[in-house]
């Protein structure tokens, strides 16, 4: 069939030519497309797929005191570290340290954020010192908690030795190293996770309580079938952001203890800047690096995979 | 079965401006009591005072002879619809329904009891797994209707709960509410904007107009007797057409506007006292066509809006729009003409100053078949 008839193929001229023209529309929107991804593709590449394709580079090598690589060795700095009994301590730090503040952090947050969300007089006041300690930065925070830790005239043990009991050396004593730096860190992150609470409470339809009140719930009825289910995204948003910020706390631990006593709270983020800024090995070093990446994404993994079903979106 | 009874019930907020002005109001057991006015009025916090959502800063509030001002919500026996329907989002429609109960503690054999009792009701049953945003509009109107019904509380409160729906399913829940009510006895205090369900659902209706009542009485008195200019432009549809008028009582005529000149009648002109300055008012549909003999006046169209099974009309009367409602399909003009009939029998006189009645139309229009 080679002759068209005159009928057909105009039509078909027309369909070939919107197909075209289709077809240069598509380009047109992926090449704009791309215009708009350009900058945050460039500085994410710049930023962070190279510096994390190098740490898992490196890893595979040894390295001089510069960071230049000298020998291959496979998988040997990993296999090191899983024999090395110090990592496998700061390993335990670390799922210690993100257990005990973790809970406590969104705890004490929530309560607050409760307290504050109430309509009484002065309540901005509250809420401005309740959020203050974002402002406050991880070095004056932990300058400041050092003297409330000194053990012979810090605050704490001032009130120790006032109710009768025997000083603790917060910071030396490696039974409360971890714990001494871990209130600190609650304290820090309190404001941040506060705030954030604050505004998920406040964007609870008020009529929903009203509607309660009138049905007769009691106030930690409302709290329990309404405030925390309607919160539940939010909480979902701040426990994922607190378990990442614990696993990758560093400031407070390098100047309170420096990752002592007894390698106590030798944390992994701490561990790596030792490793790495001290000792001069960086193939070790991002070794650990690329360990605590997979952690922080296998918890954030799982926290979407059980965490999300219990979230209400709206 | 509870009656409602305020005295002097005062709103203000930090010490400003009084939202609401001493309302001396009694709604009888059993009444739909439909609370109306333009938005800003005050309706909406009257409701939730009764509600006990806000405090009362001055007055007495009795629901059933007892005195409620500082009696919280839950103690009031009472439910309310809300505007947004304050449906739980989390919850099912089965939850969000037995939520009340639940909190009351109210046993597990009566809640499923009534659960049942009130889904068949409102046509549920197939929806009780679902969340609110799986429903329609109308749904969701529903549940929270079941929600108000499941509680039992003999008083019940809605604030604009039809305002979020289209106009369709709005006139068939209108008639749902109102069959809903009388079926189970409730008082009910409905607020709205809409004249148009005031009209159609209250036994009594009250015009609020900037914290101040304007007018209590049922439908029919509020259409054929507004006690003021502000009842009269905000009951019916299309608002009555107002003028301001001059009597000229040596000639025995009214003159509207400086243009239309009526016919005064001796009892009109009696019932205007002497140095009054007077507005008139006039239903669209008592002005009524005439053919060109019989016509006393002639108006120029500026809007014609052809419904099909009625007519409205819009004429330009110095600088007034005044329009008519004629039932049937009209071939008019913009720009022509009309010949109108317009008696002075059908004026409701007011006085310009206070805004008061003076006089109330003499012709109602009744229907054909006496009800």
């Amino acid at each position: 069939m080679s002759t068209m008839s005159p009928a057909t193929k105009p039509y078909e001229d027309m369909q070939l030519a919107f197909e075209a023209e289709r077809r240069k529309t598509k380009t047109r929107n992926f090449i704009k497309g791309i215009l708009f991804l350009l900058p945050s593709i460039i500085l994410f590449s710049v930023f962070l797929f190279y510096p994390m394709m190098k740490t898992v580079y490196l890893s595979f090598f040894l390295t001089d005191a510069s960071g230049a690589t000298t020998v291959f060795v496979g998988l040997q700095n990993y296999i090191q570290l899983f024999t090395s009994s110090i990592f496998l301590k700061s390993f335990k730090s670390t799922f210690l340290f993100v257990l005990y503040i973790v809970p406590a952090t969104i705890i004490i947050s929530l309560f607050l954020a409760v307290l504050a969300n109430e309509k009484l007089k002065g309540v901005g006041i509250f809420r401005t010192i309740f959020s203050s300690t974002m402002g406050i930065s991880v070095a004056a925070a932990s300058v400041f908690w050092l003297y409330l830790f000194n053990p012979t005239m810090g605050l704490l043990n001032e009130i120790l030795g006032f109710l009768g009991m025997e000083g603790i050396g917060w910071l030396t004593d490696p039974a409360w190293a971890l714990v001494a730096v871990s209130i600190t860190t609650i304290w820090m992150n309190i404001g941040f996770t506060f705030l954030i609470l604050l505004g998920g409470l406040q964007s609870i339809d008020q009529s929903l309580y009203e509607s309660a009140n009138i049905d007769g719930a009691g106030y930690f009825y409302k709290l329990r079938r309404i405030t925390v289910p309607m919160l539940s995204p939010t909480l979902f948003f701040v426990l994922t952001v607190t378990i990442i910020n614990a696993f990758q706390t560093f400031g407070q631990i390098d100047i309170l203890t420096q990752g002592g006593p007894q390698n106590e709270t030798n944390l992994i983020v701490y561990s790596i800047y030792r490793e790495a800024f001290v000792n001069y090995q960086f193939g070790a070093a991002s070794a650990q690096a690329v360990i605590l990446f997979i952690l922080i994404l296998l918890m954030t993994a799982l926290q979407f995979k059980f965490g999300e079903k219990k979230v209400h979106y709206q | 079965m509870k009656n409602i009874e305020m005295t002097d019930i005062t709103k203000s907020y930090d010490k400003q401006k009084n939202v609401l002005n001493e309302i001396n109001l009694t709604i009888g057991e059993g009444e739909f009591f439909v609370l109306v006015g333009p938005s800003g009025s005050g309706k909406s916090t009257l409701l939730r005072m009764i509600a006990g959502l806000e405090d009362i800063t001055d007055g007495i509030m009795k629901i059933d002879d007892r005195v409620v001002n500082h009696l919280p919500p839950k103690d009031r026996d009472l439910s309310m619809v809300f505007q947004n329907y304050a449906l739980y989002p989390h919850m099912s429609v089965e939850q969000n329904i037995l939520f009340g109960l639940q909190a009351k503690k109210v046993g597990k054999e009566e809640q499923r009891r009534r659960l049942i009792e009130t889904t068949d009701m409102m046509g549920l049953g197939d929806y009780l797994k679902r969340k609110p945003r799986e429903l329609s509009g109308g749904q969701r109107q529903r549940v929270a209707l079941a929600r108000a019904v499941v509680s039992q509380a003999p008083v019940c409160l809605m604030d604009e709960p039809l305002s979020n729906l289209d106009a369709k399913l709005r006139a068939s829940m209108r008639v749902e509410i109102r069959r809903l009510q009388k079926r189970l006895g409730l008082t009910m205090v409905y607020v709205t904007h809409d004249q148009v369900e005031a009209m159609t659902m209250g036994d009594r209706i009250m015009v609020l107009h900037d914290g101040s009542i304007q007018q209590v009485g049922n439908p029919i008195e509020l259409y054929n007797e507004p006690a003021n200019l502000f009842v009269a432009s905000f009951i019916g549809s299309p608002k009555m057409n107002i003028g301001k008028a001059v009597l000229n009582r040596a000639e025995g005529r009214l003159i509207v506007e400086d243009e239309l000149n009526i016919n005064a009648s001796e009892s009109l002109m009696s019932d205007i006292p002497n140095d009054a300055s007077i507005t008139v008012g006039i239903r669209a549909e008592h002005l009524t066509y005439a053919t060109k003999e019989d016509a006393t006046h002639f108006m120029e169209a500026v809007n014609v809006e052809n419904l099909g099974n009625e007519t409205t009309i819009a004429f330009e009367l110095n600088n007034e729009i005044w329009t008519v409602k004629w039932p049937g399909q009209w071939e008019i003009e913009v720009g022509e003409m009309v010949p109108v009939k317009i008696s002075c029998e059908d004026l409701a006189i007011f006085d310009t100053g206070s805004g008061r009645l003076i006089r109330a139309a003499k012709r109602v229009s009744k229907g054909a078949v006496p009800v």
